[in-house]
């Protein structure tokens, strides 16, 4: 299989290229100018496309490379992925569900909790010598107990559902159907979700539907006590509604992994002590990072072996 | 009861201070600049003590005052109270378990998710701009990692029954095994640390369990391990503590607690694999609320002939 063509879109993980580099003739588009540039050399060795959160595969670029036949995506959101096009074109597309699941989940809880208890102002607070000066810390508030609302049941949502059970909380969630297998109190209306917890969670995937699924209504029904956390993508939530709503004390507070123009932050957000701000880190653990490679790696193997693939979307 | 003396020994809770006023005669203690010639003055009316893990009621203060009835911590630690001078005296001591079980158990778990996935650290790095220079680095999953827990009380199972959420097995040590549980006991802390990911302290602060977490046990826990301590400051060997840290010879730590609050050794300020609180493990509105609550419904009954609610001695 060295020779078949593989794109890598941009820098995702030293290992996965290295273990691309062992198996296939790996082209990093990064290294080119541009994307024209590359093309004019490499357009027809392109066989597979390994694309991330970041930088996928559009209409143009797909376009552009008639021999692709498959895209892996280190990632297991789609949305920077033209699938239409691709059934249009029988090019497969394989993602990295599952193996992220957990590590997702737990910056979920882990965002609820440094917004509700605090966390990172407290570590500051003793850092910058505070503590030592006789202030004390004013009162966070309390998670065990409180209503969670996942926007979106699937895989990522239910893992949060099942940790934050045990936290003793309360769980409704709205997606686009009800789920015939769980207790959880269904909402049709993510208004009506929004209303009904303290915690509103997006966990949904981003489509032309999901698109700003939290706007000022919502964050208006979640209210002045509610939390917001986004470990979607950040055009889930209208961004500047929520940074109004934040500055303004129309929610109480938010806890953010992704952003609508990463690596861009809004400034307000940097100077409020009620928000956390990460830098989309939902799966970028050691643990995590090797199993989402070592599944893209298998899906090319899998294809170009003909053997079916292993976590096919189309 | 107005007439009642109570002498609250440090400022604890807005709300418990306005309670006890309205309902005793309140002192307190640190706004009094000469606390020895205070307590001479008083001797003969306190009958009540309010403390908290700051301050309790050690023997000096109880000898100074023959009118002592009732010790009354706002706390559930009882290691700032000298509890065998109580019983000898008839002294009763109560505390505040349950209502703070929930959240000093959510801050175990916060703490592990802080340290492993460096949460603060990645909040510092968006807010000082450096994401746009590029990502951070990759972290370590906290999800299946073994927990293993010093002390299986009512904040330890809260601990345990929440890591469960997380799919982390569990492992303990106590002075005894517990009958009703399936999670592994280990008879020796260094036994536990050798076989768990994450050690977490969750026992109550005694002369036996001072410095249970000592060299021995930091090295069995070892690089790759990271320590949790929710307890008290004295259940760990500081200077060990922080040499391992600094060294690489432990992992990581999310402390709530330290030997001499609120001093904070230093060295640990520079490092990414440490997160530090200044022991908010009950610090929240709802939380401090019902301690407050616990702490004068004990009071009340007491001075009214009426069982304690949460008595320990």
């Amino acid at each position: 299989m060295e020779n078949v063509g593989v794109m890598m879109t941009c820098p995702m993980s030293a290992y996965l290229e290295q273990e691309l580099e062992n198996r296939f003739k790996l082209l990093k588009l990064w290294e080119f100018p541009s994307t024209t540039h590359f093309l004019t050399q490499h357009s027809d060795s392109v066989m597979a496309v390994v694309g991330n959160t970041k930088l996928g595969a559009d209409s143009e670029l797909i376009e552009l490379l008639p021999r692709l036949e498959i895209v892996a995506s280190y990632s297991v959101g789609l949305d920077k992925i033209d699938l239409n096009k691709c059934r249009e074109r029988g090019i497969r597309v394989t993602n990295t569900p599952d193996v992220l699941t957990d590590d997702v989940a737990d910056i979920a809880v882990g965002l609820i909790l440094a917004a509700l208890r605090k966390i990172c102002a407290c570590d500051g607070f003793v850092r910058t010598g505070l503590w030592r000066n006789g202030d004390s810390f004013e009162l966070a508030t309390k998670f065990s107990g409180k209503s969670i609302g996942i926007v979106g049941l699937g895989r990522i949502g239910s893992a949060i559902a099942k940790r934050a059970k045990a936290f003793g909380c309360t769980i409704s969630y709205h997606s686009r159907t009800k789920k015939q297998d769980t207790n959880y109190t269904y909402y049709s209306n993510i208004i009506d979700l929004a209303s009904n917890c303290d915690i509103l969670v997006v966990a949904c995937a981003l489509t032309e539907e999901t698109r700003h699924i939290v706007n000022r209504k919502v964050i208006d029904a979640l209210g002045p006590k509610g939390i917001l956390i986004n470990i979607g993508r950040g055009p889930h939530v209208d961004e500047l509604e929520l940074v109004s709503a934040l500055c303004e004390g129309r929610l109480a507070g938010a806890g953010l992994d992704v952003f609508e123009n990463e690596p861009e932050v809004p400034k307000s957000l940097l100077g409020l002590q009620n928000v956390v701000l990460l830098p989309h880190v939902g799966s970028d653990t050691i643990e995590t990072s090797k199993a989402m490679a070592d599944l893209v790696v298998a899906n090319l193997e899998a294809h170009f072996l003909k053997r079916p693939l292993l976590t096919p979307v189309v | 009861m107005e007439s009642i003396a109570v002498l609250m020994m440090c400022p604890m809770n807005n709300y418990l201070e306005h309670e006890l006023e309205k309902r005793f005669k309140l002192f307190r203690y640190w706004t009094q600049p000469h606390q020895r010639e205070f307590l001479s003055q008083h001797a003969e009316s306190i009958r009540a003590v309010v403390g908290n893990a700051a301050a309790g009621a050690e023997a000096d203060l109880i000898d100074a005052l023959p009118k002592l009835e009732i010790v009354s911590s706002f706390s559930v630690g009882l290691d700032k109270i000298d509890l065998i001078k109580c019983k000898e005296k008839g002294i009763r001591v109560t505390n505040t378990p349950d209502v703070l079980t929930d959240d000093v158990a959510d801050l175990a778990i916060g703490l592990m998710l802080s340290v492993l996935r460096r949460i603060c650290v990645c909040d510092k790095y968006v807010r000082k701009g450096a994401w746009k220079f590029g990502d951070f680095k990759l972290t370590t999953r906290f999800s299946g990692k073994t927990v293993g827990i010093i002390g299986l009380g009512r904040i330890g199972l809260a601990i345990a029954k929440r890591a469960e959420g997380f799919d982390c097995p569990i492992s303990y040590y106590s002075r005894s095994e517990k009958p009703n549980t399936n999670y592994r006991y280990y008879g020796s802390v260094t036994e536990l640390a050798s076989n768990c990911d994450i050690l977490v302290v969750a026992c109550a602060l005694t002369p036996e369990t001072t410095h249970i977490v000592n060299r021995e046990v930091i090295d069995a826990l070892g690089p790759k391990g990271v320590l949790i301590n929710i307890g008290r400051g004295p259940h760990v060997d500081e200077p060990e503590l922080v040499s391992a840290l600094l060294e690489g010879r432990l992992g990581g730590a999310g402390l709530d607690v330290f030997e001499n609050e609120p001093e904070v050794p230093e060295e640990l300020f520079g490092l990414d694999n440490v997160v530090l609180l200044p022991h908010v493990g009950s610090g929240t509105i709802e939380t401090r609320k019902d301690m407050a609550d616990v702490v004068l419904g004990n009071l009340e009954a007491h001075f009214a002939n009426k069982p304690l609610l949460t008595p320990v001695v």
